[in-house]
């Protein structure tokens, strides 16, 4: 490096310009990566927490699983049966809107995602404060999402519509959201009577159904004749993420962002260092003439790439990480230390190759231009 | 100062030291638009000698340069320098050839223009990986010996195109280099400037036991160089 250190400082104008542009690409970077984690985590960090391996929908069902499937008591019965499979147990999901009638934001509209499971199933919630889910009464687990709202536990909560009392029972203080929506979690009949807006003695079948069956399988479990038997379909748990709603179109907008930033900003390093190499031209022939192996200046040069993108990568991830601090909280947004080290990791990286392909004419400089143009 | 009777030729044994080329045609381009540089042109410089090439541009001065200094392969012909034969080197040994045992001093002198002049001196060895204390003080050395050492921390821009031939010619002798091959070293250069710069050359050529072949088209330089050819279409004579 005894060169390209000598270069950076003698160019440092151009080569700060640079700088500044990739250190704005790592901002970028950074945000964008901790918007993406902060709306997946709105989207579906309901699901995410949810210990089951994959869930059961009517085959039917092919999009909006958890609004459009239905499953029957049946169903559940022939998956617990059915081998490689650990657990099966009926969930419910619905979104319902509701206002405080008891407690201290009375008259307060809250919109919740509900949860519907047996109080002894896998799935059930450890509050971290109050009591468990228990059947019958109407008791509810909040999340934080809610708590955020002022509902307290002892509070009650009534359905719009349907008028279903909710007693808040006990808290689980984690953000869990599903769809944007902060999550609530039910006994079965509780959400029965939420999911079909109906208070009172339910109609007939409506009282032995579920959204979906979930399931803790072993792996590689071969689960298709027992997904031919129910007419249900197993779908991992990654894939019921794109069942959330908006979270596929959220999450393939925040890949297409990410993805044309990262290719324009290897585009953005490629031209700088193309243009660099072009008018270091002269030099790069009277190095080679001097007896500098081709190796020896690729290096060099390499060496200036990577330390440029380092050092302004890492400044903009600093800012970037600074300013994200500062939105946590305020907007769907969340950093962690993998989003943002890949984020960072891919600028550098697909920046190098863009700066490689645009040092590699190195190779293609003729010593002999050094002696000048006369032959 | 010695200076041969005359002629192509020298004692027999110059070709396990100096410069030699043997019989050399570099033929540029094929067919109808062939054009030959250099036509059976052959050369020898004993060390401590100072040649110089005179002739016109486009009489294929720079080629023998090229040729001599291995950044080009003759089209026939055997090129030898310090006992080496370039010619049937491999690209990667010439170019190591050339860093051992060559010195160039361009035209416009060329030097790094992010590089001090002491640095422009230590690049060689840096590419060497022999970058040491003892190179550290023959570069001190050096930049004495051209009467640079105030300059010694100036960067190109900075200097006069005197100072930056001196400091092209220090660069060239870093590695006490076998062969000195000088490209029009005048040609950016005033009358007296000239004079004191090719003075400078054939002072170190004395003092170290260089071959050195310097090419000009300025006649007026000549008189310091022990032996004088003149080029003419790719012929020397």
């Amino acid at each position: 490096m005894f060169l390209a250190l000598r270069d950076l400082r003698f160019a440092r104008g151009r080569f700060t310009l640079m700088g500044a542009v990739v250190a704005l690409i790592a901002v970028l970077g950074v945000l964008l990566s901790g918007l993406a984690s902060g709306l997946a985590d709105a989207g579906i960090s309901g699901l995410r927490a949810l210990p089951v391996s994959h869930m059961a929908f009517d085959a039917k069902a092919t999009g909006e699983q958890f609004s459009r499937s239905i499953v029957e008591a049946e169903d559940w019965e022939a998956w617990s049966e059915a081998p490689g499979v650990e657990r099966a147990e009926p969930f419910g999901n619905t979104l319902v809107n509701a206002r405080v009638t008891a407690g201290a934001e009375k008259g307060e509209q809250v919109d919740l995602a509900v949860f519907g499971m047996a109080p002894d199933s896998f799935m059930a919630p450890a509050p971290t404060e109050g009591r468990p889910l228990a059947d019958g009464g109407g008791g509810v687990v909040i999340t934080r999402e809610i708590a955020d709202l002022g509902v307290r536990i002892g509070d009650v909560l009534t359905a719009d519509r349907s008028e279903v009392r909710l007693e808040v029972v006990g808290l689980v203080d984690e953000p869990v959201s599903y769809g944007h929506i902060g999550v609530v979690y039910a006994d079965l009949d509780t959400w029965r009577h939420l999911h079909h807006g109906l208070p009172g003695e339910l109609p007939g079948a409506a009282g032995e159904q579920a959204t979906a069956v979930a399931l803790a399988l072993e792996p590689d479990a071969d689960v298709t004749a027992v997904e031919k038997a129910t007419g249900t379909r197993a779908d991992t748990k990654e894939e019921t993420f794109d069942a959330s709603p908006g979270y596929a179109a959220e999450s393939s907008t925040m890949a297409l962002i990410k993805g044309f930033l990262y290719a324009i900003s290897a585009l953005v390093i490629g031209a700088f260092f193309t243009v660099w190499t072009v008018q270091r031209k002269a030099e790069i022939a009277l190095l080679k003439a001097l007896g500098a192996p081709t190796r020896y200046v690729l290096r060099d040069a390499l060496a200036q790439v990577l330390v440029v993108l380092v050092a302004a990568t890492a400044a903009g991830t600093a800012v970037g990480l600074a300013l994200g601090s500062a939105m946590t909280g305020k907007a769907p947004f969340s950093l962690s230390a993998s989003a943002v080290a890949t984020s960072a990791g891919l600028l550098v990286g697909l920046g190098a190759a863009g700066a490689a392909v645009a040092v590699r004419r190195i190779t293609a400089v003729d010593p002999l231009t050094a002696l000048g143009a006369t032959r | 100062m010695t200076v041969p009777a005359s002629g192509t030729t020298t004692a027999p044994n110059s070709t396990t030291a100096g410069l030699s080329l043997l019989d050399v045609t570099l033929v540029h381009g094929d067919g109808d638009t062939a054009v030959t540089a250099l036509d059976h042109v052959t050369l020898r410089v004993a060390p401590g000698e100072f040649v110089a090439v005179v002739g016109p541009s486009g009489s294929g001065k720079s080629s023998l340069l090229a040729v001599a200094g291995g950044l080009l392969r003759p089209t026939s012909g055997t090129v030898s320098v310090a006992g080496t034969e370039l010619t049937s080197l491999t690209d990667k040994r010439r170019t190591e050839a050339r860093r051992r045992h060559i010195g160039f001093v361009f035209q416009q002198s060329n030097l790094l223009s992010s590089l001090t002049v002491r640095e422009q001196l230590l690049l060689p060895s840096h590419i060497d990986g022999s970058l040491d204390a003892a190179a550290r003080a023959r570069a001190d050395e050096l930049v004495e010996a051209v009467g640079l050492p105030h300059r010694a921390g100036s960067r190109p821009h900075q200097l006069s195109g005197g100072e930056r031939q001196r400091a092209g010619l220090a660069r060239a002798l870093m590695s006490s280099p076998a062969v000195l091959l000088v490209d029009e070293p005048t040609s950016a250069l005033d009358r007296a400037r000239s004079a004191e710069a090719v003075r400078l050359i054939a002072e170190q050529t004395h003092e170290h036991g260089t071959a050195t072949v310097m090419v000009t088209h300025d006649t007026a330089i000549m008189d310091a160089a022990d032996r004088v050819y003149e080029m003419v279409d790719g012929r020397l004579s």
